[in-house]
């Protein structure tokens, strides 16, 4: 078991699923046996605001935030949402962006622009940056709204976590008939960022 | 194996555990979780109470009469409950009480952080903090025995970031403690004068006992390190601080009030530098510095917002961590907002056509202040709206109200509406009221409330008739319209703005999130007949979204929940329905 601690940043809008995705780790990291703090974001922000999760695990941790520049990976359901949470990236660290465009409401109404190829500027600055449509992706296993877990996978890969385990922990919480979906959506997930990495 | 859980489940599951048969609450983050969590656990009672100065009545008469009894609000709803508390404190219990606060330092989903350990001092009653959830559960335990070894309430004060997070949990069994028996006793519960100055004279000792338990309880610690420094801190402060200085010595005070002198003394004699360290207000530092003690606090951490590892860090060894990540860029801000299809986008879209004076209320409706709605004039505290009304009019006359609504949500006016509505009535004001009828208390996550008809458990009870309610107080006029029928909501609502009476309107419409069937019909923009005037974009709905290239509005299928309000917006008729 290593020492250190990780730190798993996941970024978001209110409503786009975090809180299942930061819980599958979290139960995850329990089974195999770490000490784990999970922070999460309850309340007004869950409307439609910026939301951030954050999983620590390791043998003994105390913080149940993560301090700045000490995240191991930043997981984006949002691209915008990415580049907010940024200065959290230890140096070194990965990024994972879903390839997703939320406008937040001063960019609807056109007060300012959303800055459109933010997740380029964030893979060049961030070389472990790897950016994915996981919604497309969820959709092709059969539901776009399992985008969360298609995330889940790509980030089991980033911090290479036991697949049975995670296949475990998205039994114990997602219902029965969404269950083959999930399960796809995960897979799906991780083989994509295995094949990234053997890119690399 | 040990669970994970967010603090306020710890709490009830310590509050199960401790023979708890009692919980009552009204919801409010970040509170919400604890009193529900408990409804969980069959054959216990628990219930919504209409606010929290009810709910903590409940849980006195429950105490009195021999249940252990948990009662949890957030931090402003103790000021509702204040009342009672502190008398409360006078009488004691019968079997324990214990009382949750849930602070939320940083304000994440409150309209002020006032730091409640201040009512333990005041009240004179212990307060306990835990710093993670084992400790939540394991403290919530202790503090039932507390409060009936003591004859006292006992505050358990959490914050946002510890009822929040999941910590690790080892549970224990419940005990079955059953219920004390009931004797009256008249000159421990009745508060008259005669009575209430012996009960004084108990409550003067009480605290003077519980300041040698204090002294011995193990629900403080010393952690010896390097003496250098020695810092004194509480609840999820002491975790940030193990985290960047786990070298350092260490008192760590589970029980914030009162404190044990003696103890914190002879610390103080070990250490070179004596810090304390507490989110919010200087609470124990101020008492140290009375005891004439050299201690450093205030000067070195902000009063203001929640605290962090970093800012520990920075402050204490004088290292930013935060180097930035180099993207030289603005990112633009996400504030929270009304749902797609939300009832009371429709209110405030009106309001703000009107130009009206608004006094509003807490609520997700409270985000009707915020750009492009801009449609709030005040928000202060739940049901502070319509009191707020007639004072708009009484200083500036009736002509004036013509120009003002309150604005309040069912939940909330249940919780605290009634009573200045009876003094709109009582004291002739012209007041128009709108109630924002979404059938759930929403922004907690739509908990049911008397006007439901449903119980915590989702269970059916006799529904609150607020039309009728309204009309008992006196109000003749009282419509009951859908705000998302924009012309017919204007129409009635200037209606009754130009009476000289008061009057209510109910905009009654389900909260969107509690709409399960998806939409029968779908929206689209025609390009052709959208001519760039934005008015549909200025009701701030994530379902319309504005695209600069062509200059057009653009339905996303994916949020939009076909409510109809932005058709009713465009005065082209570009939006139109795809039926199917
Ligand atoms: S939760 Fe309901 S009341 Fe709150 S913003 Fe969404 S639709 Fe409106
Ligand atoms: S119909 Fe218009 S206002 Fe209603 S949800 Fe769809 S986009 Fe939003």
């Amino acid at each position: 078991m290593p020492k250190q601690t990780t730190n798993v940043l996941i970024v978001g809008v209110g409503g786009q699923g975090t809180l299942l995705t930061s819980r599958i780790i979290a139960q995850v990291a329990v089974q195999m046996g770490y000490d784990v703090k999970v922070s999460e974001i309850h309340g007004m922000a869950q409307r439609g605001g910026s939301v951030v999760s954050q999983v620590r695990y390791g043998e003994r941790v105390y913080s149940p935030i993560i301090k700045k520049s000490d995240a191991d990976i930043l997981l984006a359901f949002e691209k915008l949402e990415a580049a907010r949470w940024l200065d959290y990236l230890k140096p070194g660290g990965k990024v994972i962006i879903n390839d997703e465009r939320v406008d937040p409401l001063p960019v609807m109404s056109g007060k300012l622009k959303y800055p459109v190829d933010i997740d380029k500027r964030i893979a060049n600055l961030i070389p472990d940056t790897t950016i994915v449509d996981a919604t497309r992706m969820a959709e092709e296993c059969g539901n776009s709204r399992a985008a969360n877990v298609v995330l889940v996978g790509m980030l089991a890969a980033a911090i290479n976590i036991p697949a049975e385990e995670v296949e475990n922990a998205i039994r114990e919480m997602v219902p029965a008939k969404a269950l083959e979906v999930n399960l796809k959506a995960f897979r799906e997930g991780q083989k994509y960022l295995s094949a990234t990495l053997n890119r690399l | 194996m040990k669970k994970l859980m967010i603090g306020n489940e710890a709490i009830a599951r310590g509050a199960y555990e401790a023979g708890a048969t009692v919980a009552t609450a009204y919801p409010g983050t970040p509170s919400t979780e604890i009193v529900s969590t408990f409804a969980d656990y069959e054959g216990l009672y628990a219930e919504w109470a209409p606010n929290e100065k009810v709910a903590l009545e409940v849980g006195v008469g429950a105490s009195i009469g021999g249940a252990r009894t948990l009662v949890a609000m957030k931090h402003v709803g103790v000021n509702v409950a204040a009342d009672p508390l502190y008398t409360f404190s006078y009488t004691g219990v019968n079997a324990g009480l214990v009382l949750v606060s849930a602070d939320d330092p940083g304000m994440h989903s409150s309209q002020n952080e006032q730091d409640n350990r201040g009512y333990g001092r005041f009240a004179k009653m212990p307060v306990i903090e835990p710093a993670d959830s084992q400790e939540a559960l394991d403290f919530t335990r202790l503090a039932f025995d507390i409060s009936e070894e003591f004859d006292t309430p006992v505050m358990l004060r959490v914050t946002t970031r510890l009822s929040h997070s999941q910590t690790l949990v080892e549970t224990g069994e419940r005990v079955e403690v059953g219920l004390k028996s009931y004797k009256k006793d008249a000159p421990k519960y009745v508060m008259l004068p005669g009575f209430a100055r012996l009960r004084h004279v108990e409550v003067e000792k009480r605290i003077l006992q519980l300041k040698e338990y204090a002294e011995t309880t193990d629900l403080n610690r010393m952690e010896w390190g390097d003496k250098s420094i020695g810092i004194i801190t509480s609840g999820v402060s002491y975790q940030y601080l193990r985290e960047v200085m786990p070298e350092v010595s260490v008192l760590k005070l589970g029980m914030v009030n009162p404190l044990p002198e003696k103890l914190i003394r002879s610390f103080a004699a070990e250490v070179d530098r004596l810090i304390v360290l507490e989110e919010l207000e200087p609470v124990i530092e101020e008492q140290l510095k009375a005891w004439g003690l050299k201690v450093e606090g205030k000067e070195l951490f902000t009063l203001l917002g929640e605290y962090s590892p970093e800012m520990i860090e920075e402050v204490l060894l004088g290292v930013s961590s935060g180097k930035g990540s180099g993207l030289d860029q603005e990112i633009p801000p996400r504030p929270p907002l009304m749902c797609p299809g939300c009832p009371h986008r429709g209110v405030f879209h009106t309001l703000k056509k009107m130009k009206l004076h608004v006094m509003g209320d807490i609520g997700c409706y409270t985000l009707g202040a915020l750009s492009p709605l801009d449609g709030m004039d005040a928000c202060v505290c739940m049901g502070a709206s319509i009191g707020m009304s007639l004072g708009m009019e009484k200083a500036n006359g009736e002509d004036f109200a013509r120009k003002v609504v309150a604005v309040i949500g069912d939940s909330t006016f249940v919780h605290s509406g009634i009573t200045p509505l009876i003094d709109v009535v009582y004291n002739q004001g012209t007041s128009t009221v709108i109630i924002l009828d979404n059938d759930t208390t929403a922004m907690t996550g739509h908990q049911d409330h008397p006007a439901t008809g449903k119980t915590i458990r989702n269970l059916p009870t006799r529904k609150l008739d607020l039309p009728a309610l309204v009309k008992a107080i006196g109000i003749e006029h009282v419509r009951i319209v859908d705000p998302l029928q924009l012309d017919e909501f204007r129409q009635t609502l200037e209606e009754e703005l130009n009476r000289r009476e008061a009057s209510v309107i109910i905009a009654k419409r389900p909260c969107a999130l509690l709409v399960k069937k998806a939409p029968d019909k779908e929206f689209y923009v025609d390009p052709e007949l959208c001519k760039s005037c934005k008015l549909c974009i200025k009701i701030g709905c994530t379902g319309i979204y504005w695209v600069e290239e062509n200059r057009k509005a653009v339905i996303n299928p994916n949020t939009c929940v076909a409510c109809g309000l932005c058709p009713q917006v465009c005065t082209f008729e570009a939006i139109k329905i795809v039926e199917g």
